[in-house]
């Protein structure tokens, strides 16, 4: 008789710390450490204001003469500028933390975002079956024929052609997470339909039906709570390809604009002093990014692993 | 089969007529389109002169048909930035494009499926275990960073390759090649290499995803059982039945480099199409867009369809009727 | 000397929570010839055995002891290439399920001449005939047709052919079956056995057969060798190990299977086994919360009534009428279940019994006819909500106990789920008092309330399962296939519990199950369907000693002869 090897989620804390999962991942020093990594970035872009060493949107605190600056130079006011600064005499290492904090929630509140739309019609794509199904999976086949960045594009070059541009300017962020949201919900759906479909067929769900439940109710309190551990790969897996998205986009020149940037923002700016040899503008922000979106896959194909019980 | 096919077909004509209505919609609702193709000076008379002449007055269902049938024909209008026919843009820019996609597919195709490959059989390999240490990295790259990476080492620093441009290209009738100089080669290999890194490592985990899939299968089991040696096991049963998913994969990302190219271009200064639709997208600049979408759209479809194509040619299940035996 | 000659052998597989011992000790002999049967429960490591022999145990799995000898040269420490080179050429495989075995990608023949010219090097032309020949032998009509097809052509029991056949290529001179035909059906599965054992006394091939089956033993064995716990605890021939078993285990594993010839009112009590509980001694039905049901309308002498049910699946969409494909999975199927009884309904894969039980709850809406319980009319209810009282009188047991639970929510929840969602409990506290009551009925008692699902075993599952089907105090309770996915002692447990609680509790019973045996034991009257239709109903006596349809007959001679071998010493 087959051992039931589906990843258990609902233990009791003190189990998940002595079950396999926790093992695999006091035996992977990386995994780790990217989790490590991740709480610092989290907790420095969520504090920012009080972790940095400036605030590099006080325009008075600014000074031209403080621009360019080398990695470690001293400023005007004998102050050190660790990573250098921009064009605009901006701390370097401040606006890395600010502009983590706007990739990080960009790329957060996108994956929300996606997770539910997908979740929602993966679920009842899977369970209701038919012609719904059929249709849901059609618009999704079409959907994920299309890459994920360009469809992003496109919505923001509609949201741009829509609206003055200093309205679409300070709209950005929302048109971002729109965007990037909407190009990622496949996935989710697809794999949860898949999941659905399975659980569906199972006995436990039949026999929620012979008490009586409605569709409702059994996609709710049963089908939903056994579809959720893909999920949560695929979410982590996801707010990697958002946060690289969204830089992208910035990168290009059609994400979040340049008075509150992004880190691809950051690089875009920097990019301009690449030739002129001033390599630190673009290069710190650049490996901040790959940083976060690393410890990010790191941990994700980590989970996927451990969450899988055929590797194990 | 034939049957198939047909659905197939009638699928990727409503795909396309769909995408055709988002981009028709975009030209005409989104800003007034005779706003956009006339000077401040024109005169209400011409601009009512124009609009008939446009057809914008006749119902909307006019106005589709009759971008549809232009569209099918290559027709886009005129560009509002430029102020030139849209398909004579295109043509201009699709050689370069086309050139830098081709060459990065099969450079993500040739090396990342032979890596999927060997990671799978040799999963606990030094080897192995690298690759799949520096895949991870790959996908953590985004493209434009690699780019700018590649330009700062051997653009900047070294200056070894051109950082921007085609180089040099030859006119072969109204296609334009750089691969037939030594310029346009040395121009080509950054930009390719940008853009093939990050197909090739996704191509490279999808692959041995599947491929260990298939070797845990009772199939590849019995076939080790009846001590078949691990070369036939391997490729003769294994690889065969990771094809199939391999192929779907494998379309896909070939439709992404396309997509992708916007990035590579943007970053190289690429004179294809990707820097002509993300200059378009930041002006506005609305028949551009549409016809990027359209040309998009309709290569997605084709390759779709050629895959479709490929999983008849390499499973039995849906070549041949389920008959006889039961 | 022996053909395989298996000393001391000790198999490991070491994990972090220590080695754990698959096979401990484990000495025996195979001739030429001879059928030796391996016959235990799920986790005793039978399949373990098989895997060691040819080399292709799963890592971590590891010989750690011992020696196996083949035509006396010793093969357990040979160099992987060699071992290759005697898996297909000395030994050969024969797995369960025929469905997953075979490459789908590639001919019947492409896989047989593959296997044939690794083996032979004959050639092409040779190699073809041969594998022709061989198709031939394992009993496929038109074997130089049939051999260009693909597997998905063939049926189940045509493909079990073709990898016999496949194992076969070489001649090898002993082979290893593990569970071959319990994915089959039992027509299927008899054909199967008739082959193999024609197969190894023609070739004067050796053969290892892993089955938890007593009745396929009985039919195929010359030898067994019972496994309990990684050890043997008994071999000897089959005769002797069937009729006059030695060790405790084989005794009360041997009592537990289902007797098809004579019905006995429980099955004996199995000692050897941990986890049995029983139904508790001082049970009162008056003071228990089970006893206090409402009366129905309990009067009729029927309680379920069926009129012409069909249920028709579509197969294949169309937008062209003829271009449609249905499946008739119950076509026109009448019979009536009467107050307090256990109707049983048999039959083999596909025939449609589930469905008719799916129909009857309500999962399934039927496409035709009428289903009636008590004076109402199921299928004439609109609303979700019209048919909840109904619904309540009726429960069902399923057939696989690990999915028949969420395994996210506790024992707890899942029993009290249908009180709440019926509001049979006026407060939290006391549906927590009646989960509590039902897990003591059936024999788990009150602390499993605590724990999720996949701490339990298969037995223990299926005993939550039936307390959550108690829950809603039904009369009515559908069994469907309850034990088909457990090890024989527990079967015989879980049966011992349903036919106490059909008789105090005086449930009207529908029992649903491909097994004879266990329809004998358990049923009143019978049904036995196939390809959708009822063929005949009778009172159980009457249905085995008189079958009046062929089918039905047919099906009563694939019945393992087990007792034959088992009367004299069980009669006891």
């Amino acid at each position: 008789m087959a051992e039931d090897a589906g990843p258990r989620l609902g233990r009791r804390l003190p189990d998940v710390f002595q079950g396999d999962i926790w093992h695999s991942f006091t035996r992977a020093p990386i995994v780790v450490l990217s989790a490590a990594f991740l709480v610092v970035a989290f907790l420095a872009a969520a504090f920012a204001p009080w972790v940095a060493p400036y605030d590099p949107f006080d325009l008075a605190s600014l000074d031209i003469m403080n621009s360019v600056m080398a990695p470690g130079e001293k400023g005007l006011a004998g102050e050190t500028f660790w990573l250098g600064t921009d064009d605009q005499g901006r701390d370097v290492l401040s606006t890395i933390i600010y502009g983590a904090r706007i990739s990080l929630v960009v790329g957060i509140a996108s994956v929300l975002f996606s997770l539910v739309m997908g979740v929602g019609l993966g679920l009842v794509s899977g369970y209701v079956g038919g012609r719904l199904d059929a249709f849901i999976m059609r618009v999704a086949d079409i959907q994920l024929s299309f890459p994920a960045i360009l469809i992003a594009l496109l919505i923001d070059g509609v949201a741009r052609s829509l609206m003055p541009r200093d309205m679409h300017d300070e709209l950005a962020f929302y048109v971002l997470i729109f965007a990037i949201g909407i190009s990622g919900w496949v996935q989710y759906a697809r794999t949860v339909r898949g999941s659905t479909m399975v659980e569906r067929d199972k006995e436990y769900v039949q026999a929620a039906r012979v008490i009586g439940m409605g569709s409702g109710r059994i996609i709710w309190r049963h089908v939903l709570p056994n579809v959720t551990g893909p999920v949560l790969v695929i979410a982590t897996i996801h707010l990697a390809i958002a946060v690289i998205t969204e830089a992208t986009l910035s990168f290009l020149g059609v994400g979040i604009p340049p008075t509150t940037p992004s880190l691809g923002t950051l690089i875009r700016i920097g990019n301009d002093y690449l030739f002129s040899g001033e390599w630190w503008i673009t290069m710190f922000p650049g490996v901040a990014l790959v940083l976060l979106v690393l410890a990010i896959n790191l941990l994700g194909d980590w989970l996927r692993d451990a969450l899988n019980p055929k590797l194990r | 089969m034939i049957g198939f096919i047909a659905a197939r077909l009638l699928q990727s004509i409503i795909v396309m007529l769909a995408v055709a209505l988002i981009a028709f919609a975009l030209f005409r609702f989104v800003g007034d389109p005779i706003n956009n193709m006339v000077g401040q000076d024109t005169t209400l008379e011409e601009r009512a002169e124009l609009r008939e002449r446009l057809g914008l007055d006749d119902p909307f269902p006019v106005q589709f048909a009759r971008f549809a049938i232009n569209a099918a024909q290559g027709e886009f209008g005129f560009s509002y930035q430029h102020r030139r026919p849209v398909s004579a843009l295109i043509t201009e820019r699709f050689p370069a494009t086309m050139e830098l996609a081709l060459v990065s597919a099969i450079l993500a195709v040739a090396v990342g499926i032979p890596m999927g490959v060997y990671t799978a059989l040799k999963r606990y390999g030094l080897l192995s275990r690298s690759f799949m240490t520096l895949s991870l990295i790959g996908i953590s790259l985004p493209t434009f960073l690699i780019g700018i990476l590649l330009i700062l080492f051997f653009g900047v620093i070294l200056r070894w390759l051109p950082t921007f441009g085609r180089g040099d290209v030859i006119a072969i009738g109204w296609w334009t090649s750089g691969l037939l100089t030594a310029d346009g080669l040395r121009s080509l290999i950054m930009p390719a290499i940008t853009l093939a890194l990050f197909q090739m490592t996704l191509i490279m985990r999808l692959v041995r995803a599947e491929m260990l899939e298939v070797l845990r299968t009772d199939f590849v089991k019995f076939g080790r059982a009846r001590g078949l040696p691990d070369s036939h096991v391997h490729f003769s049963i294994a690889l065969k039945n990771t094809l199939v998913p391999v192929i779907t994969i494998t379309g896909l990302q070939l439709g992404s480099i396309i997509a992708f190219a916007i990035i590579t271009e943007s970053v190289f200064q690429w004179p294809g199409m990707g820097l002509m639709f993300i200059q378009a997208v930041a002006e506005v600049d609305i028949p551009v867009m549409a016809a990027y979408l359209v040309l998009i759209a309709f290569f997605f479809v084709v390759i779709n369809l050629i895959v479709d194509l490929l999983y008849f040619a390499v499973d039995p299940r849906l070549r041949v009727d389920r008959a006889g035996g039961h | 000397m022996s053909l395989l000659d298996v000393r001391g052998l000790q198999v490991e597989f070491p994990s972090r929570r220590g080695h754990v011992v698959a096979v401990r000790d484990l000495t025996i002999t195979v001739e030429p010839g001879e059928i030796l049967g391996i016959v235990g429960e799920s986790g005793a490591g039978k399949s373990t055995i098989g895997n060691a022999v040819v080399g292709l145990l799963e890592p971590p799995g590891r010989v750690s002891g011992g020696e196996i000898r083949l035509q006396g040269e010793r093969i357990d420490n040979l160099p992987d290439a060699l071992k290759r080179a005697l898996r297909g050429r000395k030994i050969g495989m024969i797995f369960q399920d025929p469905l997953t075995s075979l490459d789908p990608l590639r001919t019947i023949e492409r896989q047989l001449v593959d296997t044939i010219d690794y083996h032979l090097k004959l050639g092409e032309e040779a190699a073809v005939a041969r594998a022709v020949g061989l198709l031939d032998a394992v009993g496929i009509p038109d074997p130089a047709v049939r051999i260009k097809q693909y597997p998905h052509q063939f049926s189940g029991g045509m493909r079990q052919r073709a990898v016999i056949a496949l194992a076969l290529c070489a001649d090898p001179e002993l082979v290893i079956a593990d569970e071959p035909t319990t994915a089959l059906d039992v027509s299927v599965q008899a054909q199967i056995l008739d082959l193999m054992k024609g197969l190894c006394w023609d070739r004067q091939v050796g053969m290892i057969l892993i089955t938890h089956d007593m009745g396929v033993i009985a039919e195929m064995a010359d030898r067994v060798a019972v496994m309990y716990r990684g050890r043997v605890v008994e071999t000897g021939t089959t005769a002797q190990v069937l009729g006059a078993p030695a060790h405790d285990y084989t005794r009360s594993l041997i009592s537990a299977v289902p007797r098809p010839d004579v019905k006995v009112p429980r099955f004996p009590r199995v000692t050897y086994i941990e986890d049995a509980a029983e139904l508790p001694e001082d049970f009162d039905l008056s003071t228990h919360w089970l006893g206090q049901a409402r009366n129905f309308g309990a009067g009729h002498a029927e309680l379920v009534r069926l009129e012409d049910a069909s249920m028709r699946f579509t197969t294949t969409r169309s937008m062209w009428k003829s271009r449609r494909r249905y499946l008739d999975a119950v076509d026109r199927v009448s019979f009536e279940i009467r107050n307090g009884e256990v109707f049983g309904l048999v039959g083999e894969s596909g025939s449609g019994k589930s469905t008719v039980a799916r129909m009857i709850t309500g999962i399934y809406r039927p496409t035709g006819g009428r289903i009636r319980f008590g004076d109402t009319e199921l299928t004439a209810l609109q609303s979700r909500a019209a048919a909840a009282p109904y619904r309540r009188q009726m429960q069902m047991v399923f057939q696989d106990p690990f999915s028949s639970l969420n395994g996210r929510m506790r024992v707890r929840d899942i029993v009290a789920e249908p009180i709440h969602f019926h509001k049979l409990a006026p407060t939290r506290a006391e549906a927590a008092r009646i989960v509590d009551q039902l897990l003591d009925v059936v024999g788990l008692g009150a602390q499993a309330a605590q724990r999720f699902p996949h701490e339990f075993s298969g037995g223990q599952r299926q005993r939550i399962s039936i307390a959550r089907a108690l829950a809603t105090r039904p009369r009515f309770l559908i069994c469907d296939e309850p034990t088909s996915a457990l090890d024989v002692s527990i079967q015989a447990q879980i049966l011992n519990l349903l036919k106490d609680l059909q008789q105090e509790l005086n449930l009207t019973m529908l029992f649903i199950s491909h097994d004879l045996p266990v329809i004998r034991q358990m049923c009143d009257r019978v049904g036995v369907m196939r390809h959708g239709k009822l063929l005949e109903v009778a009172a159980t006596d009457a249905l085995f000693e008189k079958p009046k349809h062929a089918y039905t007959r047919h099906l009563l001679s694939l019945m393992p002869k087990l007792e034959r071998i088992m009367q004299p010493k069980m009669a006891e």
